[in-house]
């Protein structure tokens, strides 16, 4: 039976991910987007509170590392971890977006592991915090075309190359490395590699000043006769012709959860400037046609429309991976709604509340701030909307490229 | 009129038509040219096992209450609890078979049906086979679903405006008053007006609630109710019902003094009723008119409900409105994704297709992901007004996303085509003018 609700069972998750969003982020918010680098330490007692809730439940937990995806055809509905993950980082990025991306052991490598790691691999490197290298000073949305290369040495694969925009590359306790086989044989031989932070062969060059997200440090690494044991390859060893399109996949379960992140702080946004309004005398009505209202009530109701959109489609991108149904196309439709519109509302809400909306008094400025990011990693705007393009047009990536 | 075939009870007659219609489809090669033999195999399975189990009830129930002389009322729906976007095998048959309806049938028609101004009679006759207009008739009156059905209503409205929005709109007119009838009336409103809309010769009717204004607001309307000892005298003038010339029954929206925005059920005799065409920029199928009213007197129990209907009941009404004009415009969306992507994948410039640049590539993306939206937020103001759920807020952000991005893939829709989207050759120009009445209108239909 079609359902939009958010299931019951989900309830106390979501709930528990409000409070630590309002006792823990909200406070501290603007202290680490004012102490850019400086670790949040506070984070530390809460990634422990929050492995020992995934520990003790069955449905995933709040961070990234709870996506792994279910294998099921018995056709019963099945509301899972993906959709419950989606609902615990809603309500964290609802307080602080880069606190969340500074959690412990919930970074995106972390999720990349839980993907497609063996058994074995998830031993050696279960508990650990994990970051993703791809980005490289010449290779951005175009990870086919990194130059970073790992050569087979004996047991070892020896990496080389330079890596950018690492979130939480310092602090955390591996970094998981994109790397190619045999840069001849173009995307099928690039494989991710789990490096070690303290690998002698991984030089930090330096961190990152940004926009916003500052709380969350962005590194930058070169990687020089950077040795790893065979076992550090992610996957399928092989250069196949489908082996691309494989680490590729990694990001369907990855996009609806920066989706989410983008919804978080959009409802954050919304929900400080309703209350701001309001005390100004605008009441925003639903019954009412928006056009018979105020015109901040109007453009409001606008945002929240394009916010509720954003929420729909992530949860039908979870919702889908979930019960086993093929969403990349979904995965790419919520990321690029959700992205443009956390962009376009927290601007849209710093506008509507003029100067309280611009000072740092206020958290407004910062989600504005912070919100930007989230339409750039892990595939922008763009890659999103080509992503999309091909899948609805039924295109390969060198007719519409 | 009182034949055998009538007493055998509505709810089995009501699964012969959809029987029929699905026969005919089963027929027909249709299926298998749209790849859907099985799953309208599977839903019909399903459905006939529901529909038959319906009929003996209703057969039973409807003596009790006819004992309770109690207002006959759909259940409300029932949820595991769990997210989901599966509709069930039920609403699939339907969904199926309107899809089926509208490939085959409604978009060969529309053209012409544009042209004209003029819904064919045999699509007209089909759609009330499929059952379209007896949704919110509940089963002690001969309808065919036991619970409240907006879910469905709103994936038949998609299936049909996919075809085309005008004819939908025309074709699911009737079933907005046996809905609002079904949903408030008084028992004694339900028998006198809900037989008509499960036989044969489905009356037209109008759920007149639009005003000819700009900034309409259907909180604060301008057709006056009058309370004149027992009776009540309407005033005032509705916008863009369809195939008001024909219409036998109005259920009006007026201003009631001392109760507030309050519905009225009016037969097309009372005096003081006139009809003035008013042809518009689309839904030119549904042959739009004008009701003006003059001073029409109605009797006490003309109000629906009889006292009992609350403003929230008619909070309610204006909203299931705008869901269901949210899933005319989520098919016409869909209908325009579906229609341009082949043609910029054959349109050639520069010596390659079209759909090889991103400024086209990425304008389908759009539309792939705004109509997408537009429906997720569609079904989920419907499937919390049928579990008895608060549903104003999620029918204004549907109806704001359906307005904005529905208008936007209309216009998108015609760019992509260039001049051949500006002529009539294509249906996109038709769609484009469709579109923009998500956003105008109010009333007219029920879900």
């Amino acid at each position: 039976m079609i359902n939009l609700e958010i299931p019951k069972k989900f309830k106390p998750l979501a709930s528990q991910a409000n409070q630590v969003a309002t006792e823990v982020f909200r406070p501290i918010s603007r202290k680490y987007d004012e102490a850019e680098h400086a670790y949040p330490k506070e984070l530390d007692m809460l990634a422990s509170l929050i492995d020992g809730m995934n520990e003790g439940s069955d449905i995933g937990g709040a961070g990234a590392a709870g996506v792994r995806r279910e294998k099921s055809d018995d056709g019963e509905n099945r509301n899972g971890s993906n959709l419950s993950t989606v609902l615990g980082i809603i309500e964290l990025c609802w307080g602080d977006v880069g606190l969340l991306l500074s959690m412990p052991r919930q970074g995106l490598g972390n999720s990349a592991i839980a993907s497609v790691a063996t058994e074995q691999q998830l031993e050696h490197y279960g508990g650990k915090w994990a970051a993703m290298a791809i980005t490289e000073p010449e290779a951005g949305s175009d990870s086919a075309a990194i130059r970073t290369t790992a050569e087979l040495d004996g047991d070892e694969y020896v990496l080389n190359g330079e890596k950018i925009f690492v979130t939480s590359g310092d602090r955390a306790d591996l970094i998981v490395v994109w790397a190619s086989l045999d840069r001849s044989k173009g995307r099928a031989a690039i494989k991710s590699f789990i490096v070690e932070r303290d690998n002698p062969g991984l030089k930090l060059d330096r961190l990152e000043h940004k926009l916003g997200i500052r709380a969350s440090d962005t590194a930058n690494f070169t990687l020089q006769d950077c040795r790893v044991p065979k076992e550090a390859l992610l996957g399928d060893p092989e250069v196949k012709e489908k082996g691309f399109a494989g680490v590729m996949e990694t990001f369907d379960n990855t996009r609806p959860l920066v989706a989410a992140m983008a919804v978080g702080v959009t409802r954050a946004a919304l929900e400080e400037t309703r209350k701001k309004l309001k005390e100004a005398g605008v009441k925003i009505d639903y019954d009412i046609p928006a056009n018979n209202q105020h015109a901040a009530a109007a453009r409001f109701l606008e945002m929240e429309a394009d916010y509720e959109a954003a929420w729909l489609l992530t949860l039908q991108a979870a919702w889908m991976a979930d019960n086993s149904k093929p969403n990349s196309l979904q995965a790419s439709m919520a990321k690029a709604k959700a992205g443009r519109t956390g962009v376009d509302v927290t601007l849209g809400c710093v506008e509507l509340c003029g100067s309280v909306g611009y000072g740092e008094n206020e958290l407004l400025e910062k989600w504005a701030r912070d919100s930007k990011i989230l339409d750039i990693f892990e595939g922008t705007q763009q890659i999103q909307l080509l992503i999309i393009a091909r899948q609805l047009l039924k295109k390969t990536s060198a007719e519409l490229r | 009129m009182t034949t055998t075939t009538e007493n055998k009870g509505m709810a089995e007659r009501g699964m012969g038509f959809g029987l029929r219609a699905l026969n005919r489809l089963a027929g027909s090669d249709l299926l298998d040219r749209i790849r859907i033999r099985k799953q309208v195999e599977r839903a019909l399975f399903q459905g006939t096992k529901n529909g038959f189990r319906s009929a003996t009830a209703a057969g039973r129930t409807f003596k009790a209450a006819q004992k309770l002389g109690k207002p006959a009322r759909q259940k409300k729906g029932r949820s595991t609890g769990l997210f989901d976007l599966t509709p069930d095998d039920e609403q699939q048959m339907f969904q199926e078979a309107g899809r089926a309806f509208a490939e085959d049938q409604i978009r060969k028609a529309a053209l012409e049906a544009d042209e004209k101004r003029e819904i064919p009679k045999e699509i007209l006759d089909q759609a009330n086979e499929l059952g379209v207009n007896m949704l919110g008739i509940p089963e002690e009156l001969g309808g065919v679903m036991t619970e409240q059905s907006a879910v469905t209503s709103v994936l038949i409205g998609e299936a049909l405006a996919h075809g085309d929005l005008g004819i939908a709109y025309a074709a699911m007119a009737p079933g907005a008053v046996a809905t609002a009838i079904g949903l408030w009336g008084s028992a004694k409103q339900e028998a006198t007006y809900l037989p008509a809309f499960t036989g044969e010769d489905i009356p037209a009717a109008a759920l007149a609630v639009l005003e000819p204004r700009p900034l309409f607001d259907p909180f604060q309307l301008e057709t006056k109710a009058k309370k004149k000892g027992e009776e009540w005298v309407l005033s005032g003038a509705k916008s863009l019902l369809a195939r008001a010339k024909e219409c036998e029954l109005f259920v009006i929206a007026a201003d009631a003094e001392g109760i507030g925005p309050a519905l009225f059920v009016v037969e097309s005799g009372a005096k003081g009723l006139t009809i003035e065409d008013e042809p518009a920029m689309g839904l030119r199928p549904a042959a739009t008119g004008r009701l003006l009213i003059d001073k029409v007197k109605l009797p006490a129990n003309a109000l629906l409900g009889e006292g009992a209907a609350k403003a929230k009941d008619y909070a309610a009404c204006v909203n299931r409105s705008r869901i269901a004009w949210c899933s005319l415009a989520t098919g016409t969306a869909q209908a325009v994704l579906d229609y341009v992507i082949p043609y910029v994948n054959d349109r050639q410039a520069f010596g390659e297709p079209i759909s090889n640049r991103q400024g086209v590539a990425f304008a389908v993306s759009d539309i792939g992901i705004e109509s997408n939206a537009m429906r997720l937020a569609t079904y989920r103001a419907a499937s919390r007004a049928d579990r008895g759920e608060s549903f104003g807020r999620e029918a204004a952000i549907a109806r704001k996303l359906c307005t904005a991005k529905g208008m936007r893939i209309g216009s998108d829709g015609v760019q992509l085509l260039g001049g051949h989207g500006f002529v009539k050759e294509h249906p996109v120009e038709r769609w484009y003018r469709d579109l923009r009445a998500a956003g105008v209108m109010e009333g007219a239909l029920l879900v």
